[in-house]
């Protein structure tokens, strides 16, 4: 069985998600406002972001589980308001919490999954050893998932969201509150199916080093996009290289910075940093002119830290921070999402 | 077919039809009920504890003191007040059964499977449907084994009062799963399991006529009776009884009242008719309050 949008077959006419001004309004707080942004057939991208941004909020009403206020957002070529069901059918959803049941056994999910999304019966035996296998849960498959780790059940979840041949794979969050570890390997997992099926994958995430796997990123703060594009662009719109030395002497050292290049260097126990732009041609240039003896000088590309800095203005812990006062001062927020 | 059309089997199957998508889904939420209910053996026994202490401790209890004070007369010899009891326990299991499965639909919600339920593209009430056919399923299979225990108490293993028996017991699972499903849409939490317990589930039972004769009860008592559903299914299931036990027409007349509404005794089809339209309508309330819910 081929997935669709693999080369050779035709794949879905337009984007495979596409969203024009999506708005949800809570009451008097806008939790998403005007979000617009397409997702090519294929591409995994990714939305970055600090909690309550609006992230899983987008992605709800993507899913059809939450209505939108207004806009429009159209899945696998498909309304997500008037095309519900079709939408529904066409997507594979991984959430943040789990979703299975813990006292049937792994393939029981799945084989009820299979049930529940209309997977003809004679290709559900191939596909639920497919996934099973990819994941690599195959021999565990008759054990009861309540004998499951969280990196276990979060592998058999994204298995199940596969397993009636999704066109659009969302995962929210879908490395939260795992071990660096089982972090590691699920993106290992994601990486495989990347290869294999050539399925869009909608993935959030507030984890900078995990949008590094995505094709395409948006930075969404406070219900908006601020950017969108891969993540080198996006690296190389903050344009500056951080670049960090150790002196004999850091003090006259960040005179002279000052003094010959109008460098403002911000001094840690490390030693000395600075930000330029092409990092690699002003280092010849340091040693030329830098009247104080250098012992090390090491370069750093931008990290989407840096970017999520430059384009709010905030950390993304800081962001965070300053965000779970807000969720404590209107609880009902993250009740309501619940429901 | 266009040529832009996807001919992934995904895509062919869409055009079979909602309806087998929807049995399927009926299926799938009535086989995971049994599932989880032959799991768990220790759910099976210990839902047998209390129908058996209802029946052989407080029964016999009652059984001693009530046989010195029957009419005199009554002949035939005492009449076991346990046999009496008898269609009532078993009602009593099927009672709570039904709840307990209803309800579990709160502890899918606190654990995440009843989302993985509502996203499927099916429609919601066949998800219901499925969870008032697996509840009913459970509780008939549980008040069987109750039904097992009838020659201890004198009622005969007739094959006409079995099947008699076990058709009302469906009846009664399916109208208390139907009703548990629709408070079940209404608890947020699994603590409000309690409140239904003692509001709900207590009151059914006691007013019901399990434990003892509808006759001669003072007005307010009598009036709450009537206005249970489940006496109308505990009532035919003791007629079914008594007409296969040999007891003297007056003791019969003392212990197998039936319902009255003024001075008219209800038919038994009407008393079984009146609980499957009240099954019918919980369940439509029931499917109307889980497909509004997001």
């Amino acid at each position: 069985m081929r997935p669709p949008g693999r080369p050779g077959v035709p794949g879905p006419p337009g984007p495979a998600v596409e969203v024009i001004d999506l708005v949800k309004r809570y009451g008097d707080l806008e939790a998403v406002r005007a979000v617009s942004f397409d997702v090519a057939p294929g591409e995994t991208f990714g939305f970055l972001g600090p909690n309550g941004a609006g992230k899983s909020t987008t992605i709800s009403m993507l899913c059809t589980l939450v209505r939108p206020s207004g806009g429009i957002a159209r899945v696998a070529g498909f309304d997500v308001v008037s095309g519900r069901s079709e939408v529904r059918r066409r997507i594979g959803l991984v959430f943040q919490d789990t979703t299975l049941d813990d006292y049937l056994t792994a393939e029981e999910n799945l084989r009820f999954h299979a049930e529940l999304y209309g997977v003809p019966r004679g290709s559900v035996p191939g596909r639920l050893a497919d996934v099973l296998k990819m994941v690599g849960l195959w021999e565990r498959r008759d054990s009861i998932v309540r004998t499951f780790s969280g990196g276990m059940k979060r592998r058999l979840e994204i298995a199940r969201g596969l397993l009636h041949s999704p066109r659009v794979l969302f995962l929210d969050e879908p490395t939260v509150g795992l071990d660096p570890q089982t972090r590691s390997h699920i993106w290992g997992y994601i990486e495989e199916l990347r290869r294999r099926e050539a399925i869009t994958i909608f993935l959030t995430t507030h984890y900078m080093d995990e949008a590094e796997h995505c094709d395409r990123i948006a930075i969404i703060d406070q219900g908006q996009i601020v950017a969108i594009d891969t993540p080198e662009a996006l690296k190389a719109s903050v344009g500056r290289d951080r670049v960090s030395l150790q002196t004999a002497d850091d003090e006259s050292a960040a005179a002279a910075l000052k003094e010959h290049f109008g460098l403002d260097a911000t001094r840690s126990e490390g030693g000395l940093t600075v930000y330029v732009a092409g990092g690699e041609s002003f280092v010849p240039r340091l040693f030329a002119e830098l009247q104080v003896p250098i012992s090390s000088v090491s370069i750093a590309r931008p990290t989407l830290d840096d970017v999520f800095m430059t384009y709010t203005g905030r950390t993304i812990r800081d962001a965070e921070a300053s965000q779970s006062e807000r969720n404590a001062a209107a609880p009902w927020i993250r009740a309501s999402r619940r429901r | 077919m266009s040529a832009l059309a996807v001919t992934s089997p995904a895509e062919v199957r869409v055009a079979g039809g909602r309806l087998r998508d929807d049995a399927r889904a009926v299926g799938m939420v009535w086989r995971r009920e049994l599932i989880r209910f032959r799991r768990n053996r220790l759910r099976i026994i210990t839902s047998l504890v209390q129908p058996v202490l209802f029946l052989f401790v407080l029964g016999t209890g009652l059984s001693s003191m009530i046989s010195s004070r029957l009419p005199p007369g009554s002949g035939g010899g005492a009449v076991d007040f346990r046999t009496f009891m008898f269609p009532g326990v078993v009602a009593m299991t099927v009672l709570f059964t039904s709840i307990f499965s209803a309800v579990s639909i709160v502890w899918d919600r606190e654990f995440g499977f009843l989302r993985e339920m509502l996203v499927a593209p099916v429609r919601r009430g066949s998800l219901v449907v499925g969870k008032c056919a697996g509840g009913a399923t459970v509780a008939t299979a549980q008040a069987i084994v109750m039904l097992a225990l009838a020659g201890l108490v004198h009622v005969p293993y007739s094959p006409m009062l079995i099947v008699t028996l076990v058709g009302e017991m469906v009846l009664t699972a399916f109208v208390i799963t139907a009703l548990g499903t629709v408070l079940a849409s209404r608890m947020a939490q699994v603590e409000s399991f309690q409140v239904v317990m003692q509001f709900v589930v207590l009151p059914l039972f006691f007013l019901s006529g399990a434990l003892f004769p509808l006759k001669g009860l003072p007005t307010w008592l009598g009036a709450l009776a009537r206005i249970d559903p489940l006496s109308y299914l505990v009532d035919p299931m003791r007629k079914a009884v008594f007409e296969h036990i040999h007891v003297s027409p007056r003791l019969a007349a003392y212990f197998d009242q039936g319902i009255t509404w003024g001075s008219w005794h209800v038919p038994t089809g009407l008393e079984l008719g009146l609980a499957a339209a009240f099954g019918v309508i919980m369940l439509g309330i029931a499917i109307a309050a889980f497909s509004r819910a997001e």
